[in-house]
Parts: structure tokens; C-alpha cells; sequence
């Protein structure tokens, strides 16, 4: 494997996309990891110098909104869900200290 | 001991003057209980997917104009990803890539008189957070989706200040033109004006940058001032003792005044920016980008130079005029009607100066029209009411906004014009007081000013105090 | 023959000539759904109350007028990744197993417009990742022509209730070949349509500019006519397209003379089991016979699209995934301590293993130092493609070749192995990189009894070419129904 997923890659992304995995899960996540990198590298081969990333396939643009104010009172639905409510807000656990 | 100069640059953030969210028909209006302002757009509901506001390009284009940079033709939005609950998808649309503008610089100068040219980087368009309130006992914080997608522009400068006055010189700059633009009302204590400051030092002579921080936080431009010398003497500190500066981003707190490391282990800062699929690139023709262009306003500096030249006002007082949208607005607007700039001017000056001090208020909350303020000064030119009544209506306008000629005619306060009844008040007036006019004929002279009080007093201040002056020369002589 | 042998376009007829009632037919689905589900699993929530309240009105409704279209009161299954107001909409993840959205997505309001009775949410690949739907995180759906098979996937469930005719048809997504490979696998045909042809509001995203959504149905007739029925454009999808064009059933025409057709030899290299390579060149056989010029070509850079595909669908996936945090909406885990361990815990607990691989992948791919030699790489690689097609299309009408390399696997046999997973689709995946339409028809079976599926592929917005041949195709044999049919 030409790719090898160190201990702290997988933790770091691990940061990155809030996942946390047991030591079991982390070794498979290395190896996979590094699997699929590998397969990946094969696009090495290809020369692509020269070429523009295509973000969007087709040429469309300039799709806009007018700037007219359509949403009523939108609390009953965007809390419809909520795991934990109160005051019409999403409670969350505290996000400063002191 | 070593000379330290400061190097600043500044990350302003600029809400902006629409009706709708950036992405949604969301209202963009303060207040309104928590999440009201919310659809499922804004709080990322899944299957959800935005749209551009078209006003939101017109405004950063118009911005980048007056700060002349060049603008990005073919622009694209990406996608900053970072976890926060104030950011419903958990990630905020933006642009890195290519943002809208680039390249443009302000001219500043500062309280102390020096002029410089200050880079801007870029500006780009971006999606305000939403609000976080912290339960100050409990283990809890609220969020709140209101502001979530309301449109900001982020002006980033290049690292070109060395003070807080610059600072502060280039933060009026910036807001007089977004308020001159109407895109927005740039109030840093309600944040719809904010601003990051990055801040290094490094010894006199140095051509190299120090290490910098970020500093956020910061809601009056006092708070700016105190952070940049807090932070300035934190990081001479740090090097003097022989450490390092830690490039990071700080939380001012101004209570305290000092700045806080934000850091933590699970806020990598690695933003894994792509661009945004869900958004078609945009593309501002030449024709869209002179159709904005012409729409252009005067900007403060051309206002300033046409109020001296034009209307032959101090330069003091255009200062001061044009140095706030609503009040520039207000005098030409007053001055198209009555076409008299000097007693405009002299009545914004003055009197609304002083009545909104008393009342602590801004420009931006006065609400008379022109058309009353044009009328008054036309009243007193024509000597139809006094300069003490006048100001006893003008008082009126700015509250109420009355219209000075029903008020005067329905209060009685006009000038009594009619010489025979003036004429006979002053005589009463001169036979009951023999000591003044012994006085005034003894070459007190000022005795007159006993008696033209006196009969305005009789005459319930309805008169013209000049005429009430000839009439007693008259007949004192 | 049973009321569920019908396609759906010939249920619309006898409901409209008052042959069948809008209740029967809702009824007979339901009473196939309660025989079946047990042995198939295809749905992961059954509404039958909803159905039969909303069967009733709809039967008054064309009974007063007010609705004639082709397919007013047929019952149809939503793939569970579309957003179903106050139904359940769960992604097949524990993350959403109580997810009950506030609106619903536009293809199904135009399906609802049209008449439509949904039935239920079928299930899937957890959030469209994966090719089997044993991702899932509510087990996984088994194929009707044989249970001991997976159906395909990632809208394994949609396709398994259609060919266990638990359903007239159904939506699906495909992002990479997931409607046009479980269609392959369960012998039925679907449609992945030009990217922008039907809206993804309310789609709940996985590979933003990938996805789209799709008919999946038993023949092209019917797949015509729900294509015709979903497409719109949407002011509130960006990258919705306005086209010249929605009469997509005006190219349900049995006349292929002068059509070309190429076929790219790159497709027929190995890894492509022996059976299905026979079934597809007599299947391209049948069109020549038929009078389309058929020929082979080199497409190339066919080996390039998978790894292009997993970077891209992956770091669109690591971003549009991040919403799922137990704020707002779905599971937050019981026990935490601080913000960051909740994320951390609502995620760990609510995402499947695939969906972890993935998210990770993508957030590895897009991380700093990394983005230029794998993001922007592949996006390079995408345009190339994009070219590689381009070039085609300038030859060809349609390129004809299989939807999968092989037939159904036996379940459990995929997981273990992801790559190998991921490089059964191999023929799809370049067709959403590029945006285009592709088809999948059923072309025969194998000696186990497994369908193949035949896949043609249009370029963007042309549609009725890949119709017109599928449709001149498939009046050459039946339909097979499947065993559980």
C-alpha cells in the first residue's frame, strides 16, 4: 500500500468530520483509507495539465431571486424537529465557558 | 529598548441592506421572537437548497466599485465547511476562490491630518451565522436562525495600518461609503458593521511581517482603539521576554481589556473550502456592470468639494454634512426647496445638532422633511416670524414634524407687521420707563436693549426686533 | 392476471375508463406490499392510511374532471431520500429515524399534481451510499428474482418493489448508477435523466453535483411518461435547466432505421461477466437488425471515472452530511459531554460504517495540502470525461453498453470488499460525471435466472434518443415478471 494513513491522519480527520471511532474502527478506517488513495493515485496517470477543473458540468449562470420577502413565520416548522427546544430556540450544550 | 511598529489589516464585515436573505425569501428584520425569520433554507433543513438574492451581487459590485477595485466577472461561491450550531449546515457559503472584488484601495486621513492609501485585498460575498445565547447558570445555549443567511460582504484590507487612528480613519472611510451606497447601515454596536483586526508587530525597519493574530469581538471603534493596544503590547511583551507569537484567532474582551485564545484541539481551522454545486457560477457582463456603475452615488469627497464650491458653505460645516448620508440628504434636499444653503446649513448645524445631542440620537433617526425645514427658513427670510419663534417651531419639526405655516397661523405667532399697533406698544413702553430713555439719551446706548425687550415682551414676542428697534430710534430721537 | 401485472400506464387507463377504482388499485398494492415485504424488505414505511385517504381523493377528483393525466391515481413508492411532508424520511440512517420533513420535495409535489398515491418510502443505500442496499440501516432488501440476491442499490428498495410489483413504479436517485444498476439487477427500467432535469429540492443531497432524481418502472413507456410528469424547472434548484423539451413520450417510437449507436470497446474488457457481455451484443444485435448503424469505438478514460467519482461524490458528501449534528433535526445521542463530543456521539452512533468511510474520505480529500492533487485532480479528470463524451456524441445518438458487470451478487458478498463494491459501477458512474441520461432496460437473464440490464446513454438533453431505442428494443421481447411478482 502506497498510501499509509498514519494514527494522527485519522484522528485529525476524525476532528474534521466529528467522528469518533474505537481503535477497531480506526484500523479499518486506515486501511480503507489508504486503499482507496491508492486507487485514487491512478489518476497520476492521467496528464491533466492544462486542463480547467469543471465544478459544474453544464454552462449555466446567473440563476438569482428577486429581493421580495415570500417566508412568513417559519418557527413551528423549523422546530418541528428539534431534539431539544425552549424559548423557540434549539438548545444546544453550553458553546462558551464562563 | 527596541522600536516596535504596528502592522494591521482589517477583515470588515458588512451586513447587508436587503429585504430577503441571501439564499431565501427569509425577512432580514431585527427582532421578532427567536427562529421566526426562518425556513428550511436558512436552517439547513435537509433536501433544502438555495438561491442567489440578485441584490446581494448588485450591492458588492457597487461597494467594489467606490473602493476601486476590479471586479471579478466570473465569480463562483464555495463552500467553507466548520462545525458551529449558530451555522445550521454546518457549513457557510462564501467565496474563496473567486471573490467578487479584488484589488482596490481607499484614500484615509486621519484625525492628525495624515493622508494615506490603504489596499483592499478583496471583498466577498458571504451568509451571516446565526445567534447564540448562553444560558449564564445552565449547561445550555440557544440558538437562534434568524440572522442565519442574512448577506454579508467581507472587505478584507492589506496589512497597510500602523495605528488606531488609521484604523478608525479607514473604518469611517469604509462606512461612508456602504451608507452613501445604501447598502448598508454599518452600525458596529447592533453588528451590521464588524470588524476582525490582524495585528502584528515587528521591529522599525523591518521589511518582514510578524507573526499575527486575529482579533474578533470588537463592537465600537473605543474597543477597536483598546484592543489594538492591548494586543499591540501583549505580542512586545511576549518577544521582549524572549516567546513566540502564536498565530491564532483572540477574543477581545473589552471589560477586561485584554484578548483571549479561541483555540481548542476540535477547532482544526481547516476549512476544506470547494465550490458551492448547489450554486451556478455568476457572470456580470460589462453592460450589468456600467448599469451599476451609472447608478453610482456622489461619494463624500466630490460632496464635500460641490458643498464649498456650490453652495459656499465653510468647509467645517460640509464636513460635518456630508459626513453622515441621511444629513447630506437632508440639506440638499432642503436647499433644492428654499434655495438657501447657508441658513440650511446653519440650521442642521445648530439647532438639529443640538436638539439631537439632548436627545442622544443619529442622523439616520431624524425624521422632519425637508419641505417644513424649507418653509420655516422661507417664514423667517421674509421676516414673517422672529428668530426666537422660529426656533421655538423648529423645535416642533423635529419632534413632530409639524408644518411651521399652520403652526404659527394657529398659534398666533406670526410678527405683528402692522406698524400702527407696533408703533403704539413701543410708545406705552417708552412713556412707562422715563429711566431708560433718561439712560439712553444720556449715551447709554445700550438702554435701547431694556425697551425692545420690554416690548417684545408686551408684544408677546410676535414682533421683528429690528423693526422694533428703528420704530424706537425714532422716536427716541 | 393480476391487477399489480399492470404497468402503470395501463392502470391510468382502466382507472380513467372506470375500470378499476383509484381504491382497488391502492388496495392491491398494499395487499402485495403485506405478501411480500416479508420476504423483499423494499420499504421503510408503508402508509396505508395516507393512501387509501388520499386514494379516495383522487378517485373524486378525476370523477369530478379535475384530474385525466396518464397516471392520475396510480400508486407509486418514493424512494426514502426525497423529502415526504409529516412522512417519515429516514435516508435508510439511524441518524433520521425520526425525521418527519415540513415540505415536500418538488418531483413528488409534480408527481402529487399529477395524481399520484404514495404508497411509501422505500428503502435504500444509507444516504444513496453504496450499491446493494445492505448499507441500510434498517436491513437490507432482498431481490425478487431470487432473495438470496441483493437487489442493487443505491434505490434497491424502489426497484425491488416494482419488480415484485409491490407498486406500479417508483422514484429512485442516482448519483452514480443507482437507479440504473438495481434496475439492471431486478429487471426492471429506469432512468437517470440529463443532471438539471429534474429538480433536487428536496432531495436530501449526497454528491450535490452528481445527484438526480429518476423514474424506475416496468417498461419505457411508463418511464416516459413519469419523466414527462417530474421534470420541471425549479426557481428554488439553481441548477435546475429550463428545456426546449418535456414531451418525453413522443419518442416512445419503434423505429431505430439510421440511428448510430456506438459502443465503446473499453466496455468489454474484463471484469465484465461472460453472460452479460453475450446479452448485450445481442441485445445491439437486435437494434442493427432493427436498422441503427451500430459500431464500436474507443470512449476511453472509462478506468478513470471511478476514482474521479469517489473524490468528488465524497467531499460533496463530507459537506452536505454535516447538517446531521443532533441540533436540529434527527438523532442526538443520549450522553455527551460538551458540544464537540455530541457532534461527535450523534454522528458515531447515527451514521452506518459506508457513510463513515465515505465522509471521512471526503473530508480527508478536501483537507489542506490535500485538495489540489485530489479535488481539483478530479474535477480535471471530470472534464476530461465530460470531452471523452462530447466527442462521442458528435459521432453518435446513443451509446449502447451494460448497466453492471455482472449480475445481482448473492447478499453479504459486497461488503466486505469495497472497492470491489464501488467498481461495479464502473459503466454508470461516468454518465453522472459528465450529467447525462442513461437508461437501463432488461435484456435477458443469466443462467442463474438474474436479469441483465442494458444501458444507453444519450447526450445531455436528449433524452428521446436513449427512449426511442430502449422503446424500439423492448417491443422485440416481454416482460418478464419476476418470481415474486
Amino acid at each position: 500500500m502506497a498510501n499509509i494513513i498514519s494514527d494522527e491522519t485519522i484522528e485529525y480527520v476524525g476532528i474534521l468530520a466529528k467522528l469518533e471511532l474505537n481503535d477497531e474502527e480506526k484500523e479499518q478506517a486506515k486501511k480503507d483509507m489508504g486503499e482507496m488513495l491508492d486507487y485514487i493515485d491512478k489518476l497520476n496517470e492521467l496528464d491533466t495539465s492544462g486542463v480547467e477543473p469543471m465544478s459544474h458540468v453544464f454552462p449555466t449562470n446567473n440563476v438569482f431571486r428577486e429581493d421580495v420577502v415570500k417566508n412568513g413565520d417559519g418557527r413551528e416548522d423549523t422546530l418541528a424537529n428539534a431534539p431539544e427546544e425552549k424559548d423557540d430556540s434549539f438548545v444546544v450544550p453550553k458553546t462558551i465557558v464562563g | 529598548m527596541k522600536q516596535y511598529e504596528t502592522v494591521i489589516g482589517l477583515e470588515v464585515h458588512v451586513e447587508l441592506a436587503t429585504k430577503t436573505k441571501i439564499f431565501c425569501a427569509c425577512s432580514t428584520e431585527f427582532g421578532g421572537a427567536p427562529n421566526a425569520h426562518t425556513c428550511p433554507v436558512c436552517t439547513g433543513m435537509p433536501g433544502s437548497l438555495p438561491v442567489l438574492n440578485k441584490k446581494v451581487v448588485e450591492h458588492a459590485v457597487a461597494v467594489g466599485l467606490a473602493t476601486n477595485c476590479t471586479i471579478t466577472q466570473n465569480c463562483k461561491f464555495d463552500r467553507k465547511n466548520y462545525f458551529y450550531p449558530d451555522n445550521p449546515q454546518n457549513y457557510q457559503i462564501s467565496q474563496l476562490y473567486q471573490p467578487i472584488c479584488r484589488n482596490g484601495h481607499v484614500d484615509i486621513k486621519t484625525e492628525s491630518g495624515i493622508e494615506k492609501s490603504i489596499g483592499i485585498h478583496e471583498i466577498h460575498m458571504e451568509e451571516d451565522a446565526g445567534k447564540l445565547v448562553h444560558d449564564e447558570w445552565g449547561e445550555s445555549s440557544l440558538v437562534d436562525f434568524n440572522r442565519s443567511g442574512v448577506p454579508l460582504i467581507e472587505i478584507v484590507s492589506e496589512p497597510d495600518m500602523r495605528s488606531a487612528e488609521e484604523v478608525i480613519a479607514y473604518l469611517e472611510k469604509l462606512r461612508l461609503i456602504v451608507q452613501y451606497l445604501g447598502a448598508s447601515d454599518c452600525k458596529l454596536q447592533e453588528g451590521s458593521m464588524r470588524a476582525d483586526v490582524n495585528l502584528s508587530v515587528r521591529e522599525v525597519g523591518s521589511t518582514e511581517f510578524g507573526t499575527r493574530t486575529e482579533m474578533k469581538n470588537l463592537n465600537s471603534f473605543k474597543a477597536i482603539a483598546r484592543a489594538i493596544e492591548g494586543e499591540r503590547e501583549r505580542q512586545i511583551d511576549l518577544i521582549e521576554s524572549g516567546q513566540e507569537v502564536i498565530q491564532e484567532t483572540r477574543r477581545w474582551d473589552d471589560t477586561k481589556e485584554y484578548s483571549y485564545a479561541m483555540r481548542s484541539k476540535e477547532d482544526a481551522q481547516d476549512y476544506r473550502y470547494f465550490p458551492e454545486p448547489d450554486l451556478v457560477p455568476i457572470v456580470i457582463s460589462d453592460e450589468w456592470l456600467e448599469e451599476i456603475r451609472s447608478r453610482q452615488p456622489e461619494f463624500r469627497d466630490e460632496k464635500l468639494k460641490r458643498y464649498v464650491e456650490e453652495y459656499k458653505i465653510p468647509e467645517y460645516d460640509a464636513e460635518i454634512l456630508t459626513g453622515n448620508k441621511h444629513l447630506a440628504d437632508l440639506f440638499e434636499a432642503t436647499t433644492a426647496i428654499c434655495n438657501n444653503p447657508k441658513k440650511v446649513s446653519n440650521w442642521l448645524m445648530v439647532e438639529t445638532m443640538r436638539l439631537m445631542k439632548e436627545n442622544e440620537m443619529e442622523p439616520e433617526q431624524l425624521k422632519f422633511s425637508p419641505e417644513n425645514l424649507a418653509k420655516l427658513i422661507n417664514m423667517t427670510e421674509a421676516k414673517e416670524i422672529n428668530s426666537s419663534v422660529a426656533k421655538e417651531v423648529f423645535e416642533k419639526i423635529f419632534t413632530d414634524d409639524i408644518d411651521p405655516e399652520k403652526y404659527v397661523e394657529e398659534n398666533g405667532l406670526k410678527t405683528v407687521a402692522d406698524d400702527g399697533a407696533l408703533r403704539s406698544t413701543i410708545e406705552k413702553i417708552v412713556a412707562e420707563n422715563p429711566q431708560s430713555v433718561e439712560d439712553y439719551k444720556s449715551g447709554k446706548k445700550k438702554a435701547i436693549g431694556f425697551l425692545v425687550g420690554q416690548t417684545m415682551k408686551a408684544m408677546q414676542g410676535k414682533a421683528d426686533p429690528g423693526m422694533v428697534n428703528q420704530i424706537l430710534q425714532e422716536i427716541l430721537n | 392476471m393480476s391487477l399489480m401485472n399492470l404497468t402503470a400506464v395501463e392502470l391510468g387507463k382502466k382507472i380513467k375508463n372506470k375500470e378499476v377504482t383509484v381504491v382497488e388499485a391502492t388496495k392491491a398494492a398494499l395487499d402485495a406490499i403485506d405478501r411480500n415485504e416479508e420476504k423483499i424488505g423494499a420499504f421503510v414505511t408503508v402508509d396505508k392510511e395516507g393512501a387509501l385517504k388520499r386514494a379516495e381523493e383522487v378517485q373524486k377528483l378525476i370523477d369530478e374532471g379535475k384530474l385525466d393525466g396518464p397516471l392520475a391515481g396510480v400508486p407509486v413508492a418514493i424512494k426514502d431520500n426525497m423529502c415526504t411532508k409529516g412522512m417519515l424520511t429516514t435516508c435508510s440512517s439511524k441518524i433520521l429515524d425520526n425525521f418527519k420533513p415540513t415540505f415536500t420535495s418538488e418531483a413528488v409535489i409534480n408527481l402529487e399534481k399529477a395524481g399520484a398515491v404514495i404508497i411509501g418510502k422505500t428503502n435504500m443505500d444509507e444516504f444513496a451510499m453504496g450499491s446493494t442496499t445492505e448499507t441500510s440501516a434498517f436491513g437490507a432488501t432482498k431481490n425478487p428474482w431470487n432473495t438470496e440476491h441483493v437487489p442493487g442499490g443505491s434505490s434497491g428498495g424502489s426497484c425491488a418493489a416494482v419488480a415484485a410489483e409491490e407498486c406500479f413504479y417508483a422514484l429512485g436517485s442516482d448519483t452514480g448508477g443507482s437507479i440504473r444498476q438495481p434496475s439492471s439487477f431486478c429487471g426492471v427500467t429506469g432512468i437517470k435523466p440529463t443532471y438539471g432535469t429534474v429538480s433536487r429540492y428536496g432531495l436530501i443531497a449526497y454528491g450535490s453535483s452528481l445527484d438526480q432524481i429518476g423514474p424506475i418502472a416496468k417498461d419505457v413507456t411508463d418511464c416516459a411518461t413519469i419523466l414527462e410528469i417530474i421534470a420541471s424547472h425549479d426557481e428554488k434548484d439553481s441548477t435546475s435547466v429550463k428545456r426546449e423539451d418535456y414531451d418525453f413520450t413522443s419518442a416512445l417510437v419503434d423505429d431505430v432505421k439510421g440511428m448510430k449507436i456506438g459502443i465503446p470497446r473499453d466496455y468489454f474488457g474484463e471484469g465484465l461477466d461472460s453472460e452479460v457481455k453475450d446479452a448485450i451484443r445481442a441485445a445491439a444485435k437486435v437494434l442493427e437488425e432493427k436498422g441503427a448503424i451500430v459500431e464500436e469505438f474507443d470512449l476511453s478514460l472509462v478506468e478513470y471515472a471511478i476514482p474521479a467519482y469517489y473524490v468528488i461524490a465524497c467531499a460533496e458528501a463530507s459537506s452536505n452530511l454535516a447538517r446531521f449534528d443532533g441540533v436540529k433535526y434527527g438523532h442526538r445521542a443520549a450522553e455527551y459531554d460538551g458540544l464537540h463530543n455530541m457532534y461527535k456521539k450523534s454522528r458515531s452512533e447515527g451514521f452506518g460504517p459506508e457513510v463513515k468511510r465515505r465522509i471521512m474520505l471526503g473530508s480527508f480529500v478536501l483537507s489542506s495540502g490535500y485538495y489540489d492533487a485530489y479535488y481539483l485532480k478530479a474535477l480535471r479528470t471530470k472534464a476530461l470525461i465530460k470531452k471523452a463524451f462530447d466527442d462521442a456524441f458528435a459521432k453518435y445518438d446513443v451509446i449502447l453498453g451494460p448497466a453492471a458487470p455482472t449480475t445481482a451478487p448473492k447478499l453479504g458478498e459486497s461488503l466486505s470488499d469495497p472497492l470491489k463494491m464501488y467498481l461495479g459501477d464502473i459503466y454508470t458512474i461516468s454518465v453522472n460525471l459528465a450529467g447525462l441520461p442513461g437508461i437501463s432496460v432488461p435484456c435477458g437473464t443469466d443462467s442463474k435466472g438474474l436479469p441483465i440490464g442494458l444501458q444507453l446513454i444519450g447526450d445531455c438533453n436528449k433524452e428521446k434518443n436513449i427512449i426511442r431505442a430502449a422503446y424500439s428494443f423492448e417491443q422485440t421481447r416481454e416482460y418478464k415478471h419476476s418470481p415474486l411478482a
